[in-house]
This record gives C-alpha cells, structure tokens and sequence, in this order.
C-alpha cells in the first residue's frame, strides 16, 4: 500500500456552505439573537471552522492515524515510559454511560459508584505504596509532583518552618522535578551520582541543612538502577529535617516487590499512563495521584472520598492546601487503572514487575557487546547505553533512533538522563512477547553494523517513513504555529 | 579573524573598541551548541555585572547563557539577530555579534586569552 | 497472567543468558530490609468476564445522564457528541501513542495538534495555541503566573465572578510563588463586576486582571472597562471562556486579550465526572508566545522540501530548561484535544453556531417558562448566554432528589458555594421543548 507524501490540512478540505453534523431542527420559538444579548457582544461571522463532510473526517483523521506509531502498531521501548499494552476492554468498561455520563455536581446519592470506584483505587494505591492517604485530582506525573511538593510545603509551613524552601535533587532526575520545585518557589539543590549510579551518598550529608525541605527521587533512578542506600539516604534528609518524595515514574519495576513506604518515602506519585497502563493518547491525558503519609494526610487537596458505614462521601481534609484542578481529576483514566489493578490482583503485580526486569536485563546483557555501557550492574525495568563508540564513526544516537524507525522501531529515548553522554534509555516492558525483544536486538546489531560500514546511511536516516527527517531548526527559528488561509 | 579579540573560558569573545566592548561568542561555541535558533537579548540601558547573565542563546534542544564579560551598561545590541539567529552559527566573529557594554574608564580585559592561548585552551576542553 | 506473554522456556533461556537460577536474584540491589515479603493486601485477579460485569455495578449505582435529564452545567456540559468521534480517538495509532517525540513516524498527532491549535486561535482570535493543558482552571492558574513572568508583576486581580473552583486552584498556584490576589466584588443586582469595582485598585502593580466570559453564573462581563485599565498601566488581560459561547460572541483577541484559556469539555469529550477534559491556553505577541507553557507544534520541512509537523520552542520546556521552564507541564491532554479537534471540524462553521445559537434559545426559554411560576426569580439583570440563576426561598438539594425520582436533574444550588436560595441552570442544545416543558411542570409542583 503507497502512502501520500503529505495529508492536507482540514481546513485544505474545507468547500464553502459544505456540512457534516447536522442538530435537530430548533423547537422552541426563535427569537432573534440580538433580543437576548445586545448586538455589541456578537461577533460579525462564525469562527472560520472547516466546511467538510462527515466522510471526509473520518478519512481525514483515518489518514493521519496510518502515519503514526503506537503500542498497537509496533515495539515503543521508550525509557522511562512504560509503553505497555493498555488492555481493551478497559476502553470499553469506562465508557459505560454509569461512568462515562454522569455529571461532577450531581448529588452524591446519585454518584455513590463513582465514589466506591475512587475509595477503593486510593486504598489499593496506598497498599501499593505503603503509604497512607490518596488524593487523584493530579491531572498528571507532573501535576503529581507540584501537587506532592504543595504538601510538603504546607507540612512545614503548619511547623513554623517556612524557611525550608531547598529541595535536593540528583543531577539525573527528570525534568519535571525542578521545574515542579521553581513552580512552589524552592531552590533546586543537586546531588551528584557516585560511580554505580547512585546519590553520592558523602555529597547528600554536605548538603542537607537546616533550609532542607526535602529529596526528590526516582527509585529505580532514570539509570534503570535501584539505589541500594536508600534506606541511609532516608535517614539523613529525614534526620535533617526534611521529607522525601518518591518520583514514581519507575514504579513498574517494584510492584510487590518493594514499597516506597518502606524505603522511607513520605510522598508518591504514581504516574497511572505508565505503570498502570492507560493509554498516553499522543501525550495525555494522564494520571498523576499523590499517595502521603497520615502525617501528611491532612493537608491533601479536597475534597477526598471518604467512607461511612456503606456510604461514600466527599471531605475536604483538615489543613488541605485547596485545589491543584477542577472537579476530581480524570476520573475516567484513573477508572482504567483501577481496572488494571483488579484484573491482576497482588500476584499478577508482581508478575508484571519481574517480568519487566527480566526482560529488561535480558535485552542489556545482549547488547552490551555492541553499544557502551556505562553502568555495568543489574538493572531494574530499564536501563542505559550509550552511543559513544557509533560516535567514532561520525553516528550519533539521534541518527540510531531514526534508523530504527526504518524497521519499523519507536526510538528508545536519547539523550537522557543527561549524566550519560549520547544516552539511549531501553525499557522494554512486560507485555513484549520475547520474539519482539530478539527482533529489536538484532535490529539494534545491525545498525550498530551500518554505523561503521556506511554512516551515511545513518546520518541521512529516517528512508522509509513518510517524511524524511524534518527540520526542526527552521521550526524554531520562524515559528509557523497556525494555518493561516492563503 | 580580528586580532584584537579576547577570549573567555565561557567561549565568549570581546572586542575592546575605547570605553564600549562588544561581545559575541567562539566559533568553537556556536558549533558546540548546533543551530541557534533564538537569541533573547537585553534591552539597552540595562545595568550588567560581570559574570551576569546578559543574553540566553537557544539551539533546538538546548538553552545557553551569555555572561557578561565586564561591568556596565548596555549600549547596543544586534537586533539583526532577533530576525536572523542563523547569523551567530554562520558567522560568529563578524556579523553574529551580541551585545555592545559600555565601560566607566577604561576596560580591563588583561586577564583575558588571546587567539593563541585560547587555542590553546580548547585543546584543553 | 493474560497480558504476559512470556513462556516458562522463554523464561528459562532468559535466565540462562543472564545467569542467574531466579528472578529473584535481579532484585540484590533491593536490601532485603525493604524487600516485601508478603502479598500485596489487594483483591484477587479478575477475569475480563468478571471485570466488565464488576464494572457492570459499579456503573449502576449511579445515575446517568443517558437516562436521566440534567440542567446541571457549571464548567462540565451535556452537549451532543457526534457519533464518529468515539469511533477515531479510539483508533490504536492515537490512543496508544506517547507524546511525539520522533516527528518522522508521529505525524498523525502532530498534524492533528496543528490542527487543533488552528482551530483554537479561530474561536479565541489570537495568534497561536499551545497543544493543551490539564483543565481549564490549571489553564488559567498557568495563564495569570505567565502574566507575572512577563510584566515582572506580582499581584493578580480576580473577579469575584469566577467559578469558585477555578478561583481556588488560581490561589493555590499563585500562593505558592508569593504573588498576591486583590478581589473584584461584583454587582448585586447586575452579577457582573461594575466599573466602579475596577477604582481604587493598584493597578501599577498589576501583572493582570481576569475575566470569565460568561462568568460564573452564565452572565456577560463587560470587558472593555477591565482591558482599559490594566492595559493603561501595562498589566494584561486574561479572558477564561466558554468556547461554545465563542460561536457567538466576539472574540477575545477582537476584544483586546492577551492570554485566553478555557475548558473544552463541551467540545465533544464526555462528562466522565468532570474529567478528563482538556484546557486550552492562547496568546499573541511573540514575547509571549515564548512565555506560553506546554507543548506546540510547528510546521516545518523534512530535507526533501515536503511539509511535515514538529514540537517546536521546546527551549520553554521542563526537560530542557528544568528549573527554568515556563511551567513543569509535561503529559497534557493530547486525546482532548483529538476529541475538542474532530468536533470542531465535523460541527463545522454552521454546525458549532448551531450549537451555540439552540443553547441560547433554549436557556432562554427555559428561563423565561421558570421565571412565570410562583416564588422563582431572576436575582441578576445581566445579559446571559446558556446558564443562568434563579432564586426561590426553598431547599434545592432536597427538590434535586426529588427530581431525580422523575428523571430529572436539577439545576446546581449554588448553596455549597455559600450562595443560599440561588440555584444554577444550564441548558444545551441537547435538551428539547418536551423535557424543558415536563421539567417545569415537575418543579412547579415541587416548589408550590
């Protein structure tokens, strides 16, 4: 099957006086619209929307759909983001009109499975945790985050300290945790990596003080690799002071068989698009609830369900810091992974979990040969390569990822974590049959083959998409956000 | 190239025109950062110290700043850049210079490196 | 386990390769302090038969909307969704991308996005849209922090006309970077802010004053005496609005915004309980186009000269400016703003004025059968779009169970937000005559 070059724009499509939905015809009495608001709030002409058929939507979008990458077309072993199989019938449980239909303000009588559903997921997120209480308002790992430090925030401000506003952060952290630390005004202190790739223990006891509100971290780090002094590690920012947030962007790797509760962690925030396997839709939406200790409990954002003999009610929690969104978060993500987690129950968790390490050690030891390998050890659910020998050849990781694309490959995710120079981050995830897993390494060869026979082939790749590689510079340098009509 | 500039070991160079330095960045730095594709610059007038950050150089995938060499004020900048960011990659010497300082007395760029010993330097790098 | 593909000889060769006996022994790096020895306190696995019957319940315990008649509004609508929307966000190639990040193998989104933030730029009238963000409310939260990142301002003028909870999640963002909020009452008889609330206000230190347009309670804001001012002393406009309301009213850019957000739940994505929606965030100016958070697409070339999309600016984002950035948003609401996309496209030009056209009739004529019963009341003069207050000395939430009874969900009693005897109604072009005329015989019966 050929595929065009280029699909045009909607608005390309668009014939003037053309229709695609139609309303039933109007059954009240008209009145003219400058009756009811006065002529100086109208606008002169409908906002210019495309004029098209039904028909012509549907092949639109069915077009764009065939140039795009998902799970379900083909391998995504991108770092750091658990690019599982996001089951089906999840799609179809939630879009139940008892779930799907039903309004944020209705009268909690009227809403009292809804409610179930998010009592029980908040208790199920907290076994999961070994933490306490759960709010789900997070709209995202993100939002999780400001949503967590808010809380941190509030917990010293309640204890007269204030002046705790330096939050620790390793130098291999996502992006995410400083920019969410300048979001609630706390200075981002770094912490370096020792030589296994965890927080250099000496470095964290020089900088925790009396300013110290906390430590962000992601266990198994961005590395792919459990920082086996976390306990220590705890015991310091704690003994200082401070609290610690668990940036649960890693969480695949340690269902049941570790608790950030246990580590020492105080808050987490479970990105639900990943290891609870909602669907990412192109980049959201997401899900990022926060899991706090009872110490922390209270200050939570409201309101929060709560549950009274069999009724399920709403409260808003003692000293909560308000609201970080409208309403009660995204209810109908979060209902697919309460799905998730009863389809698998504790041992099906487990299992989850120690298949994606598996899989991801078995993937690590049979490429170490060909890419660099900067930390040698066991990894968790993911790990890190390097590109630094195809770089002798004139090949940098950029071109890997989109020679990958031409056999049909999502790229790993390069370039990060920033410690690693020309990182390559592989997560494979459970859910991969191992015939994909051997598919990809020998893919993963054989480029590494092509960097030293013909780098150019490399350097000029992506040959078989539908677009050759875009210019992203010029992109940037004159920015053409909008179509405008010609 | 001009051999009145002066180096820094942020890759910055600075030319010493009496009281008004002008400043720009290295050929090895415009290449180290890919295709600047945004420069954000100060706004004439403003007061700068040493060390400070006077302008932000953007790349695609990447954000650096521009320091300023000596204390001062702000007395020109290369508003060609703000249509043309390419012209820092495509000539960072001449055309893709950054900002112009004006000194009170006389500018002091003794502790700066000269072609030769910045040379020198980034095999050092 | 259903989603696990891997056999025990897979297994086994796996092991072998690695050399090790046990899965077990990949988790050494965990001390064994911290290792969990026991199951997880979690229920037992489902069968996908017992899930969806399981779901069956927990779904019937509610009532929805599918059977019962709503007036409720309030930032979450109840407007018609074209049949096809279900049928292409639903396609795998969508729902189960991540973020487009390799632009050559991901152009379906990233033209969708373009597309959808040409059509936001349409209805708002400024210059450029980002790919979207969580909510409306965050939206604004973001959009009045921005405003202080360009002016070098701290304090944000809020309307007291802005949907409470909205208003809440602003405090809390805003509190969190130390910039403070001075309130504009509004008007007890008009219920929009009056020019006069605008004096004695500091507005030399202004970043920017908010509207929302139609404000909280369905009313029209007049928003030229706001522009007036902040603009006079160099603070900006922030417009939050009702997109729907966007078919027919003027547009922001036309009315002198500089940033403008919404919630585009009523742009064909369910209520689903008041999420996931998307927010949608706009500006105009390249200063602030660099200031605006989140993810934006760009169109560009590929290196044979062909058109092709990709996520551009980045330098404003978390993953390279980190403490730097814009905002630390990352995931957004991609799949929304698929959804908000195809609705606009399908709807159309006639069709969404059509939307909003029947919206208003039919608000309209409700209002005006309820206002002819006894004891009701119109308690604000101000214009209004599709929602709009009534007042009655009774007890709402009570007459909403009532209500529910027959079939019907009432409007919103405003009381949970401290406003006793008022109550909110929002009426769609979903709704018909016959429902509206049954729903006031109901009520009429109820209150009397």
């Amino acid at each position: 099957m050929t595929m065009n070059k280029t699909v045009p724009l909607i608005f390309e499509r668009s014939a003037p006086g053309r229709r695609g939905y139609r309303l039933p015809d109007l059954d009240v009495p008209a009145v003219p619209v400058g009756d009811l608001i006065p002529q100086d709030f109208l606008r002169e002409e409908p906002p210019a929307l495309p004029e098209v058929s039904e028909l012509e939507v549907v092949r639109h979008y069915t077009q764009l759909s065939r140039r795009n990458h998902g799970v379900d077309v083909g391998f995504y072993p991108l770092g750091s983001c658990t690019m599982k199989y996001n089951p089906r019938v999840h799609e179809d449980v939630t879009s139940l009109p008892g779930l799907a239909a039903i309004h944020p303000y209705q009268p909690e009588e009227t809403v009292q499975g809804a409610l179930e559903l998010m009592y029980n997921l908040g208790q199920y997120l907290a076994v999961i945790s070994g933490l306490s209480a759960t709010t789900l308002q997070p709209a995202a790992g993100a939002h999780g985050e400001l949503t967590g430090l808010m809380v941190i925030k509030a917990y010293h401000a309640k204890r007269n300290e204030n002046h705790r506003r330096e939050m620790i952060i390793p130098d291999s952290a996502h992006g995410t945790n400083p920019a969410s630390c300048a979001m609630v005004g706390y200075k981002v202190v770094e912490v370096p990596s020792d030589e296994r790739g965890g927080v250099d223990v000496a470095a964290l006891k020089a900088l925790v003080g009396p300013n110290t509100a906390g430590l962000m971290l992601t266990n198994p780090n961005t590395l792919g690799l459990f920082d086996e002094n976390i306990c220590e590690i705890a015991d310091i920012v704690h003994d200082a002071g401070g609290l610690l947030y668990y940036d649960g962007a890693n969480a695949n790797a340690i269902m049941g068989i570790a608790r950030p509760g246990d580590m020492g962690f105080d808050v987490v925030h479970f990105n639900l698009h990943k290891t609870f396997s909602t669907p990412h839709g192109g980049g959201g939406p997401g899900a990022g609830p926060i899991v706090v200790s009872q110490e922390l409990a209270p200050f939570l954002p409201g309101p929060v369900v709560e549950k009274q003999g069999d009724r399920y009610r709403f409260v808003t929690p003692e000293h909560s810091i308000g609201r970080v969104r409208s309403f009660y978060g995204n209810f109908l993500v979060y209902a697919r992974a309460y799905a998730y987690i009863r389809s698998h129950g504790p041992e099906g968790l487990k299992q989850v979990s120690e298949t994606a390490v598996l899989h991801a050690n078995y993937m690590m030891q049979r490429l170490k040969d060909v890419y660099h390998l900067p930390y040698d050890r066991t990894c968790m659910h993911e790990f890190v390569l390097s590109g630094v020998w195809q770089k002798e050849h004139g090949v940098r990781t950029l071109d890997i990822a989109k020679r990958l694309s031409d056999y049909g490959f999502h790229a790993p995710t390069v370039y990060f974590p920033m410690v690693v120079e020309e990182a390559i981050m592989i997560e494979p995830t459970e859910t991969e049959p191992k015939s994909t897993l051997d598919q990809f390494i020998d893919v993963m060869k054989r480029i590494a083959e092509e960097a030293q026979e013909d780098p150019e082939l490399l350097t000029t790749a992506p040959h078989r998409t539908p677009v050759k590689r875009l210019d992203e510079a010029r992109a940037a340098r004159h920015p053409v956000l909008r179509w405008e009509k010609p | 190239m001009n051999e009145q500039l002066r180096f820094t070991k942020e890759h910055e160079w600075v030319l010493v025109k009496g009281n008004i330095i002008r400043v720009g960045i290295s050929d090895y730095a415009q290449n180290e950062l890919g295709d600047i594709v945004f420069v954000d610059l100060p706004s004439i007038g403003d007061i700068v110290e040493e060390g400070e950050g006077i302008a932000v150089l953007e790349s695609v995938k990447a954000v650096s700043d521009v320091y300023a060499p000596v204390s001062g004020e702000i007395v020109a900048i290369n508003e060609a850049l703000e249509e043309s960011p390419e012209l820092v990659n495509e000539s960072p010497f001449e055309a893709g210079w950054i900002v112009e300082i004006e000194v009170a007395g006389v500018a002091q760029t003794g502790d700066l490196m000269n072609q030769q010993e910045y040379e020198a330097f980034l095999k050092g790098v | 386990m259903r989603y696990l593909p891997l056999t025990q000889e897979e297994k086994a060769e796996m092991l072998q390769i690695l050399g090790v006996d046990e899965v077990e022994e990949l988790f050494d790096d965990i001390p064994e302090g911290i290792r969990l020895r026991e199951e997880l306190d979690l229920p037992g696995a489902l069968s996908e038969a017992e899930l969806v019957r399981h779901f069956a319940e927990l779904a019937g315990q509610n009532k929805n909307l599918k059977e019962v008649v709503s007036f409720l509004g309030a930032g979450s609508y109840d407007h018609l969704v074209p049949a096809l929307i279900k049928h292409i966000v639903g396609r795998g190639e969508f729902l189960t991308a991540y973020t487009p990040y390799q632009p050559e193998i991901t152009q379906g989104v990233l033209q969708s996005i373009f597309e959808y933030q040409t059509l936001i730029c349409e209805l708002t009238g400024m210059e450029a849209s980002n790919a979207s963000m969580y909510d409306g409310a965050s939206a604004l939260a973001e959009a009045a922090l921005m405003a202080c990142a360009a002016t070098r301002r701290e304090l944000v003028v809020l309307p007291s006309t802005l949907h409470p909870e909205w208003r809440n999640v602003v405090r809390l963002y805003l509190e969190s970077q130390d910039v403070s909020i001075v309130d504009l009452p509004y008007d007890q008889a008009s219920g929009i802010v009056n020019p006069q609330a605008l004096e004695g206000i500091p507005w030399p230190d202004a970043a920017c004053v908010v509207v929302q347009q139609p404000n909280f309670f369905g009313l029209l804001e007049n928003v030229a005496p706001f522009r007036d001012v902040v603009k006079k002393h160099g603070g900006l406009l922030v417009m939050a609005v009702d997109p729907i309301s966007l078919s027919l009213l003027k547009s922001p850019g036309e009315l002198g915004a500089d940033i403008v957000v919404g919630d585009g739940q009523s742009l064909g994505n369910a209520m689903g309980f008041g999420g996931p929606s998307l927010g949608f965030f706009a500006t105009s100016g390249s200063k602030l186009i660099r200031r605006m958070p989140g993810r934006v697409v760009g169109e560009t070339v590929d290196s044979e000269g062909t058109r092709g999309y990709v996520l551009t600016l980045q330098t404003r984002e978390q993953h390279i400016r980190r403490e730097k950035a814009t905002s630390n948003i990352c995931s957004n609401q991609a799949l929304n703003a698929l959804t908000a996309a195809v609705y606009l496209s399908v709807m159309g030009k006639e069709g969404f004025r059509d939307v909003g056209y029947q919206s208003l009739q039919k608000a309209h004529y409700l209002q005006e059968q309820l206002l002819s019963m006894e004891g009701l009341s119109a308690p604000f003069s101000a214009p209004f779009f599709r929602e709009f207050v009534l007042k009655a000395a009774v007890d709402w939430e009570d007459i909403n169970l009532r209500l529910m009874e027959q079939g019907f969900v009432g409007g919103l009693p405003l009381a949970r937000f401290g406003l006793p005897e008022l109550v909110l109604f929002s009426v769609t072009e979903a709704r018909t005559k016959e429902e509206m005329d049954h729903f006031v015989d109901l009520l009429r019966g109820l209150i009397a």
